[in-house]
C-alpha cells in the first residue's frame, strides 16, 4: 500500500471474556480510502474489534486510533468522527424512516438546511426517497441496511465501520450497498467491514483474517490467495461427495473442498499430481473426470490458511 | 449539555410512546384503573351492619333504643328473635354481625337508677369490622344516653348539667363526617402515581436492550446525562398529567374536600415525580429486559406504597421496627402530604418534615440515576 495516512491504528489490543481470549494483541494499520474487509470463522472476534474501535466497549489493553484521536482516552470525540452499523439492526423500529434520519442528524448535530440536502442524497442513492414515512420495522430487510447506513452517513463521518452489514440481504439491495461504498471511498471516506461472504471479501482493498482473537494474515486479496501453500485442482464429474471420499487422505492432497458441483482438491505439487488422482479415479471406476488447475478463490485460501485449526 | 440532543432524546421517545400500545396502557389507562379499583373497592366505612334484636321487654322506651339504632344508617335490623337460641343461630348462621339484647326489666331499672344495660353481641371473626361496629354501637348508645338524661333529669327535677352522667362528646376534626374516603382517596392518588411513574421509566433503557437499538445509540456522542433527561422529560409531563387527573377526580368525582392551595400540591408532587420516576429509571438501567424491569418496579413500588406508607394501615399502629423501615418508603411522604393539604390545608412551612424526607429521597434518586447508566457495553 501506498504510504498514505493511516486513519485506524490499534496496538497491542487486547480484550478477554472472564477466561476468554477475544483479542490478543492485534496490530492493524488501516490507509485512507480503503476498503479493509475482515473475515474469520464466527468467533474469530470480528465484532468485538468493531465495537472496541468504535469505543462502545472498552479494550482491556492496547490503543487505538481513529483518524488521528485517541479512541481510549477520548472516545466520545472518536465518535464524532466515526460511524459504527452494529450487526443487528439498530435503528428504531417503530420510527419512520425520516424520523429515524433527523434523530440520528440531531444527535450529530448536522445542520438543518445540510441533513436535508444529505438525507435526500443519500435515499435517492439507496432507493429510499418513497419509503421515508414508511416506519423503519416494515421495510425489508436489505432496505433496513440501506437505510442504516443513511443514518450511519448523515453526519458525514471520516470512517465507516461496519459489521456484516450484507448478512441476510438480497443480492440486488447487496449491488445497491456496495455501489454506495465504493462512491464514499471515492470521497475518501474510510471503511472498514466484516464480511462472511467470501464474494465481498475479493472486492475489498485488503483483507485481514481473524482467527481466535488474533490476525492470521494481512494482505491483499490477490496477496492472501499468493500465500496459500500448494496448488489447487477443481474436478468436475457427477457425484463430487463420492470423489470427496476417495480423494481425501490421498498421498499430496492437503485439504478438500465442497464447491458445489465441484471439488476443490489442494495439492503440494499439482504437475506431479494430476496424472496420480486420474489414475485414481479410474481405478474406483470413474472416468471422464475433468481435472484441471484453479485459480484459488478467497474461501479456498482460508480453508487453506486456517485448515488445521478450524 | 447539548440541547439539540437533548431535544433530539426527548422528541424520540415521545414517539416511541406514543408508537408503544403497552406505554399508552400505563400512561392513560392504568391510572383510570387503579382510581376505579381503589376509589371504590377500598372503602374503611361499613353501614348498614346487619342487627338481630331480642327485645325482652317491648315497651316504648327499648323500642326507643332500637329505633336509634335502626335510625343511625350504622345498623340495620335484620332479624328480630324471640329467645337465647335464636341470637347463637342468628351468629352462626351469618345472619348478622352483632346482636342486641334488651333485658326484661330495661325500663324499670332506667326509671329507678337512671342506668339500665343493654347487651351487645359481636361476631368478631373479622375484628377490623368487629370494632369499626363497635364504635357505632357505642356512638349510638351515647346519643341515647344522652336523651335519656335529659328525661330522667326532667322527670326528677333536676338540670340536666347536675346529672352525673358521663359526658361522651365525640368530636372529629378534619374529616368531620368520618368518611374514609376523604382519607383514602388522597392515598390512592399516591399509589397510582408511584405505581405509573416507575412502571413506565422502568421500560426506557431495558427496551434499548431489548430491542437492539442501545449499541447504535451508545456510538453516537450523545451522553449519558443526555440519554437520562432527554428519556425523563416525556414521562415526567404524562406523570404530571396522570397527577392532574387523579387529584382533578378526587375533588370532583370523590367529592374530597380540598383545602390547600394548587402551588404546594404541584410542588410536592413534581418532587414525588421525580422519586418515582427515578426509581424506574434506575431499575431499568440494572434490568436489560423490559419484562424483567416492570415487574420489579411493580414491586418496589406498589407493595410498600400500599402496605407501609399509611395509605390503609395507619403508621403509629406498627411495631416499632416496621415502623422505622416505613421511613424509607418515599410514599409515606407524599401520603402525608396529600392529606393534609386536601384536609387540613396546610401549606410548604407546616409540611417541612415531610418535603424534608421527600426532597433527601429525590436528591439520593437523582445522584444515583445520574451516575447509573454508561455508554458502553461491558
Amino acid at each position: 500500500m501506498e504510504t498514505k495516512d493511516i486513519v485506524i491504528r490499534t496496538e497491542g489490543l487486547t480484550k478477554n471474556f472472564g477466561p476468554l481470549q477475544a483479542m490478543r494483541e492485534v496490530d492493524l494499520a488501516i490507509y485512507r480510502g480503503e476498503i479493509f474487509g475482515l473475515v474469520g470463522p464466527d468467533g474469530a472476534g470480528k465484532t468485538t474489534i468493531m465495537r472496541m474501535l468504535s469505543g462502545v466497549m472498552r479494550p482491556d489493553a492496547g490503543k487505538i486510533y481513529v483518524d488521528g484521536v485517541d479512541v481510549g482516552a477520548n472516545a466520545e470525540g472518536a465518535k464524532l468522527r466515526l460511524s459504527y452499523m452494529p450487526q443487528r439492526f439498530g435503528l428504531y423500529e417503530d420510527l419512520t424512516v425520516a424520523e429515524n434520519i433527523f434523530f440520528y442528524g440531531e444527535l450529530f448535530s448536522v445542520p438543518r438546511g445540510e441533513r436535508v440536502a444529505r438525507s435526500n442524497e443519500l435515499l435517492e442513492a439507496a432507493g429510499l426517497l418513497p419509503f421515508r414515512r414508511r416506519l423503519a420495522g416494515q421495510l425489508s430487510g436489505g432496505m433496513k441496511q440501506k437505510l442504516g447506513l443513511v443514518c450511519a452517513l448523515i453526519h458525514t463521518p471520516h470512517v465507516l465501520l461496519l459489521d456484516e452489514p450484507t448478512t441476510g440481504v438480497d443480492p440486488v439491495s447487496r449491488r445497491d450497498f456496495w455501489a454506495i461504498l465504493y462512491n464514499l471511498r471515492e470521497t475518501g471516506v474510510t471503511i472498514l467491514l466484516s464480511t462472511a461472504y467470501m464474494d465481498e471479501a475479493e472486492r475489498c482493498s485488503r483483507l485481514a483474517l481473524l482467527h481466535n482473537g488474533e490476525v492470521r494474515y494481512c494482505d491483499t486479496p490477490a496477496g492472501i490467495k499468493k500465500a496459500m501453500p500448494g496448488a489447487l485442482l477443481a474436478i468436475i464429474s457427477a457425484g463430487p461427495r463420492l470423489l470427496r471420499e476417495i480423494v481425501s487422505g490421498q498421498p499430496g492432497v492437503l485439504g478438500v473442498l465442497l464447491m458445489g458441483d465441484r471439488l476443490h482438491v489442494r495439492v503440494d505439487d499439482s504437475t506431479r499430481r494430476i496424472p496420480e488422482l486420474q489414475m485414481l479415479l479410474a481405478g474406483h471406476g470413474i472416468t471422464g473426470a475433468d481435472i484441471q488447475t484453479a485459480e484459488p478463490g478467497i474461501e479456498d485460501v482460508f480453508v487453506a490458511l486456517l485448515g488445521g485449526t478450524v | 449539555m447539548n440541547v439539540r440532543r437533548l431535544f433530539a432524546m426527548a422528541y424520540k421517545e415521545t414517539l416511541q410512546i406514543w408508537r408503544d400500545p403497552r406505554s399508552l396502557a400505563i400512561a392513560l389507562l392504568m391510572p383510570l384503573m387503579q382510581l376505579v379499583l381503589l376509589g371504590y373497592g377500598v372503602s374503611l366505612d361499613i353501614r348498614h351492619v346487619p342487627l338481630c334484636v331480642y327485645d325482652q321487654e317491648n315497651s316504648q322506651q327499648s323500642r326507643a333504643v332500637v329505633k336509634s339504632f335502626v335510625s343511625s344508617d350504622w345498623f340495620s335490623i335484620s332479624r328480630t328473635i324471640h329467645n337465647q337460641t335464636g341470637i347463637d343461630y342468628a351468629l352462626n348462621r351469618d345472619q348478622c354481625i352483632a346482636a342486641l339484647v334488651i333485658p326484661a326489666d330495661f325500663s324499670r331499672r332506667l326509671a329507678a337508677t337512671g342506668t339500665a344495660p343493654v347487651q351487645a353481641v359481636f361476631d368478631a371473626t373479622d375484628v377490623n369490622t368487629t370494632n369499626i361496629a363497635l364504635g357505632y354501637a357505642q356512638g349510638v348508645v351515647a346519643q341515647t344516653n344522652a336523651q335519656i338524661a335529659d328525661g330522667w333529669a326532667a322527670t326528677h327535677g333536676i338540670l340536666p348539667s347536675l346529672v352525673g352522667q358521663v359526658d361522651l362528646d365525640p368530636s372529629t376534626w378534619f374529616n368531620e363526617t368520618l368518611d374514609s374516603k376523604n382519607f383514602i382517596i388522597p392515598g390512592v392518588v399516591a399509589v397510582i402515581l408511584a405505581l405509573v411513574g416507575a412502571e413506565l421509566t422502568s421500560l426506557t433503557i431495558s427496551r434499548e436492550w431489548e430491542r437492539g437499538t442501545m449499541e447504535q445509540l451508545i456510538s453516537t456522542p450523545v451522553t449519558a446525562t443526555e440519554v437520562m433527561l432527554g428519556k425523563l422529560i416525556p414521562y415526567f409531563a404524562i406523570g404530571f398529567i396522570d397527577a392532574g387527573f387523579c387529584l382533578v377526580s378526587a375533588v370532583y368525582w370523590f367529592g374530597v374536600p380540598f383545602r390547600g392551595n394548587i402551588g404546594t400540591l404541584l410542588i410536592t408532587t413534581g418532587l414525588f415525580i421525580v422519586v418515582v420516576m427515578g426509581i424506574g429509571y434506575l431499575i431499568s438501567v440494572r434490568i436489560r429486559s423490559q419484562l424483567g424491569a416492570s415487574q420489579i418496579a411493580l414491586v418496589l413500588t406498589m407493595l410498600p406504597t400500599t402496605l407501609l406508607s399509611g395509605y390503609t394501615f395507619p403508621i403509629d399502629q406498627m411495631p416499632a421496627p416496621i415502623r422505622a423501615i416505613t421511613f424509607v418508603v418515599y410514599s409515606r411522604y407524599y401520603v402525608t402530604i396529600l392529606r393534609s393539604v386536601f384536609l387540613k390545608g396546610s401549606g410548604l412551612s407546616d409540611l417541612w418534615a415531610p418535603l424534608l424526607g421527600l426532597s433527601i429521597y429525590a436528591l439520593i434518586i437523582i445522584w444515583l440515576a445520574a451516575r447509573a447508566f454508561h455508554k458502553a457495553l461491558d
